[in-house]
């Protein structure tokens, strides 16, 4: 059960703790540095000759597989490192709120990183006449993309032991997430594995679901693909973080 | 306004807690003593509802921890041991911290931290950043976080611990103040501050409790009259026994 002044209390410790250190800051610079500079260098943005934010888009799922685990690590594992996850299960709030707002607190953040690419967006209008809907529908992909490999890291924060095994699970999760539909892998699998296994990775991955947002088409199942991702990670790390309750520090 | 009926812990194969009873009514102050890994801080974070006990149960006012913990985590007001806080805010937001999540907002929120800050004595340390405080201040900080939603039961784990004799001596003396309209329980090395603040003694060794009576007839279990000779002849024996 949620208690909503509990949520607001800790989301807005949260978003203190992220833009009162140089935490926020150093993560939005990376990300407003990198972005660009993969569509630029890796996805030849000008080369294309195309008003459009594709090169943007496309290397979207690799940075993020990065920098997500980074904006997670923190969530549960320096709550118990420093001790203050005492503090925080001695409130009179649930552990679901608490889970909850840190994601949300985390997602904001990622928002905020997204946003700091807006400048492309104005610039492809300035160059040409590209397609603003398909555009905001390839944002809206990047927005359930960063919020799922968001959730899976805190999950994993709320079950390691230390923020660096954290991140480095993390990034793990994320590329077997990432990659798990390429033909790389697949066509690796196709021999070993019985196909209805091959199928159901290639049919988890997420690029494959990114791909629909990158075209700008929205489909219910790839919405409830994403939001199954974040309600399995979110709940995942609330229920790991509440099971300190029953043993152990 | 407590109950704790036989209530068990154990962590693996350990028995941290075993069986332990007690009552504690308002206007009472319980100093809980007891060796390193005694299970005094187990017994405390269970009355938090910090960890769940594996038996027995832990009832505040008429709440059961574990059923109704919320309601429960109300009234209590719990200083960790160690006083954890966060460092990068200052003891002003953390108390408002604390205070928001347990549901205060505007003004009321704003009379019930100042005073807490106040009665914590933080004073102009209450805007600096918990991290660049020293022990004795960041100690301050998580008091005044456990006492701002002016509890009925207090759990304060080592309250004193790292504290310099004057700041012992204002925590003590905000201990008595606060004696009156709550129950307290504070764990303690120190045994000079039985005398001082509290009116029962509870003596714990691995998961029991040995003792439960005031702090006059304590001291009379060694002949010399002294707390420290009671509790070493008492943990001692137990010890050796067991050996």
């Amino acid at each position: 059960m949620l208690s909503p002044a509990g949520f607001l209390a800790i989301y807005r410790r949260e978003m203190r703790a992220w833009f009162t250190t140089p935490l926020a800051y150093v993560f939005l610079a990376a990300f407003a540095f990198a972005a660009p500079a993969f569509a630029f260098n890796v996805g030849r943005f000008f080369d294309t000759n195309r008003a459009d934010l594709a090169p943007l888009f496309a290397y979207m799922p690799w940075l993020l597989m990065i920098l997500m685990p980074a904006l997670a690590m923190r969530a549960w594992a320096e709550e118990r490192d420093r001790g203050t996850l005492e503090i925080l299960l001695s409130l009179p709030v649930s552990v679901s709120s608490i889970a909850l707002a840190k994601f949300a607190a985390a997602w904001t953040v990622a928002l905020a990183a997204l946003l700091a690419t807006i400048p492309m967006w104005i610039a492809v209008n300035y160059l040409g006449s590209p397609d603003n809907l398909a555009i905001a529908i390839s944002y809206l992909g990047v927005f359930l993309l960063a919020g799922s490999y968001l959730a899976i890291g805190q999950a994993l924060s709320a079950a390691s032991g230390s923020q660096v095994t954290a991140f480095v699970l993390s990034v793990l999760a994320s590329l077997f997430l990432t990659m798990a539909g390429l033909p790389l892998v697949t066509d690796s699998l196709s021999g070993t594995a019985p196909a209805f296994v091959v199928e159901a990775l290639a049919y988890s991955s997420v690029l494959e679901r990114f791909a629909a947002f990158e075209r700008g088409v929205v489909g219910l199942g790839d919405l409830v693909y994403f939001l199954s991702l974040m309600v399995f990670g979110v709940t995942a790390g609330g229920l790991q973080a509440g099971a300190s309750r029953e043993g152990g520090r | 306004m407590l109950t704790v009926d036989s209530v068990v812990k154990t962590f693996g194969r350990r028995t941290a807690v075993d069986r332990a009873s007690f009552e504690l009514a308002t206007g009472e102050v319980l100093g809980f003593l007891g060796p390193n890994g005694a299970g005094k801080t187990t017994v405390m974070r269970m009355i938090a509802g910090r960890l769940e006990p594996d038996g027995g149960q832990v009832r505040v006012g008429t709440h059961d921890m574990v059923q109704d913990r919320r309601a429960g985590q109300r009234r209590v007001g719990y200083l960790p041991e160690g006083a954890p806080a966060y460092r990068t805010m200052t003891p002003r937001e953390f108390v408002g911290f604390c205070l928001s999540a347990r549901g205060h907002s505007g003004a009321e929120l704003r009379n019930a931290r100042e005073l807490a800050l106040e009665r914590a004595r933080l004073g102009a340390e209450a805007g600096q950043q918990i991290g660049t405080l020293s022990k004795g201040f960041k100690r301050r900080a998580a008091l005044a976080a456990a006492i701002a939603h002016d509890p009925p039961l207090l759990v304060l784990d080592e309250p004193t611990d790292g504290l310099d004799p004057n700041q012992k001596h204002e925590v003590r003396a905000l201990i008595r103040d606060m004696a009156a309209d709550k129950a307290i329980i504070v764990s303690t090395h120190i045994l000079e501050e039985v005398p001082a603040v509290c009116s029962r003694v509870i003596v714990i060794d691995k998961g029991r409790i040995l003792v439960d009576e005031n702090p006059d007839e304590f001291a009379s279990r060694a002949r010399s009259g002294r707390l420290d000779d009671a509790f070493r002849s008492l943990t001692r024996t137990i010890d050796g026994a067991s050996a």
